[in-house]
């Protein structure tokens, strides 16, 4: 086996029989996957499949074995701290501090990732404007819509110039207008910094349009693993990408019961506080 | 994006932290969170005045009949200046045993994983959260000590002595704050965390020499007011406020011992929440 840290051009992603078992459960079961540098990546699948399981592995939350998971070439479990600064990461939850302001809350984050003092104003400035809350950037944060909160998450994660950007179910909740709008900025700043993005989504018509590539995820293995066209097609001429879900899971969209009830919940609040 | 994402330093990426980067990064992260802790001051001031109606009660209610009774021997010392510094500290060990309840809001919300992801070690964001509960602490403290002076309470003017006073609140909060932490990852439920916090507050508050010498104290909660930081706090409070003797060294040596030992364990138990 090939360690994942000592390839001479490391993917910005690559799992090698990860497993992640909590008690009785296995989460991820022997996972091998790779985010290619510079493409948006997509983790689909029901709930209970291991997406969010992985993303903790991979955004260094969940303890993970020596030499099964890195990001571009670094071990997170034995540098973590250097895999921590080449991530930003956007929580499915509405995570930003509504008593701050927008350019607080981002300020913050340029702090915590060590933005030298001198180029800081600028790196806040530009990210804000990149996500068009300039204006708003002074108002409490309490007092932005659900997408703008969305777009200063993502300019609290850009702050730091991650080389990989992880979203987990970054539109949930979210109405058609406000998703458009942040897809639109991550598509525009990974064409200007050419970063990788990993998200998670449950939205196939999302991760159609979106992603370049995508690894359907069933009970903690990839079960499917393609382009969106290559997984269509791979089913029959006219089949969407609901299908090639149903296929691989033998599952439904609304039907799935599985999952844990802190996802569910978190779900809820975060559709709750986008009202 | 007109300003361009500044890509990170190469030294971001050198090398996991030593000793002494541990120790600045701590320092950088712990001045961040004191500052976004202000800055959340400032948008809300109306906290200040609502949490400061319980120690004004314990002021002028409980202080002042007691005064008038006599009921408290307290030598020379009028018992309302006795008081004073006690409920000094009593009230920032209300602020800060509650920011248990407040990281399971952060986990809930996404903000502890978000902050977790960030190139901060444990230790560090938990001694950073610990002295954010400090300076809330001291705010808090600024409007309890005017309201002793209006009281009457003749307080020190003394620079040093305040200085000290900020030193002591600051250490006082972090340990209660750690010890909020702990308990929080250990129970991972804000409903049972707001049981435990209610049922051992007011046992450090009564079990201290906060309201009454230690000398009337039974000899069974003698030896309790011994191993209870909460008395240290307060006699270094009340050494420096009205000049009553105190054992500073002692005082402040456990304060240090006792916030460092607290400081240790909530961040082996902070990853608990996140899992």
């Amino acid at each position: 086996m090939t360690s994942p840290v000592d390839s001479p051009d490391p993917p910005a992603v690559r799992c090698t029989g990860l497993r992640q078992a909590f008690g009785d459960t296995v989460a991820v079961d022997g996972l091998d996957l790779e985010v290619r540098r510079g493409e948006v990546f997509g983790l689909l699948g029901p709930n209970g499949a291991g997406k969010t399981t992985t993303l903790r592995s991979i955004t260094t939350l969940l303890p993970a074995p020596p030499g099964t998971v890195a990001v571009l070439g670094r071990d997170v479990a034995r540098q973590r701290t250097q895999v921590r600064r080449l991530i930003g990461y956007v929580p499915q939850q509405l995570s930003a501090d509504g008593t701050l302001t927008g350019r607080e809350n981002v300020m913050l984050f340029a702090r915590l990732f060590d933005v030298p003092r001198r180029a800081r104003t600028a790196q806040v400035e530009g990210v804000l404007e990149a996500m068009d809350l300039v204006e708003a950037a002074d108002r409490p944060v309490k007092t932005y819509s659900g997408g703008m909160v969305r777009r200063l998450e993502l300019a609290q994660a850009l702050v730091s110039a991650p080389r990989l950007l992880v979203l987990d179910e970054p539109t949930v909740g979210l109405d058609p207008v406000a998703r458009d709008g942040v897809w639109e900025r991550i598509a525009r700043t990974r064409a200007e910094t050419g970063m990788t993005v990993l998200v998670t989504t449950h939205a196939m018509q999302e991760a159609d349009e979106h992603c370049e590539r995508i690894a359907l995820m069933h009970r903690g293995r990839v079960r499917a693993l393609g382009t969106p066209g290559e997984l269509k097609s791979a089913i029959g001429p006219d089949a969407t990408l609901d299908d090639v879900f149903r296929h691989h899971t033998g599952d439904t969209l609304d039907g799935s019961d599985k999952g844990g009830i802190r996802d569910v919940r978190a779900a809820r609040r975060t559709a709750g506080r986008l009202g | 994006m007109s300003a361009p994402l500044a890509a990170p330093p190469a030294a971001w990426a050198d090398a996991e932290p030593g000793p002494v980067a541990l120790v600045r990064t701590a320092l950088s992260r712990i001045a961040t969170m004191c500052l976004v802790e202000l800055q959340k001051l400032r948008h809300d001031r109306t906290e200040l005045l609502t949490r400061a109606v319980q120690p004004a009660l314990w002021l002028i209610v409980f202080g002042q009949v007691f005064t008038n009774i006599h009921a408290i021997p307290t030598g020379s010392t009028p018992y309302l200046d006795f008081l004073a510094p006690g409920i000094l500290a009593q009230s920032a060990l209300f602020i800060a045993i509650f920011y248990g309840i407040q990281i399971i809001w952060e986990r809930d919300a996404g903000v502890l994983a978000k902050l977790m992801v960030t190139p901060t070690p444990r230790v560090a964001l938990v001694a950073a959260k610990a002295f954010a509960a400090g300076v809330r602490a001291v705010a808090q403290a600024v409007v309890v000590l005017l309201l002793a002076l209006a009281l009457g309470v003749s307080l020190t003017a003394n620079p040093l002595k305040l200085l000290g006073v900020v030193v002591a609140l600051m250490l006082g909060s972090a340990f209660f704050c750690c010890l909020s932490i702990t308990i929080a990852g250990l129970v991972l439920s804000r409903d049972r965390l707001m049981g435990i916090g209610q049922a051992i507050t007011m046992p450090l508050f009564f079990a201290s020499n906060a309201l009454y010498p230690v000398a009337l104290m039974p000899t069974w909660l003698q030896w309790v007011n011994h191993v209870n930081p909460l008395s240290y706090e307060v006699e270094a409070l009340r050494g420096l406020l009205i000049g009553e003797p105190a054992r500073l060294g002692l005082c402040f040596g456990v304060l240090v011992l006792a916030a460092a030992a607290m400081i240790t364990v909530a961040s082996a138990l902070l990853p608990r929440l996140t899992r």
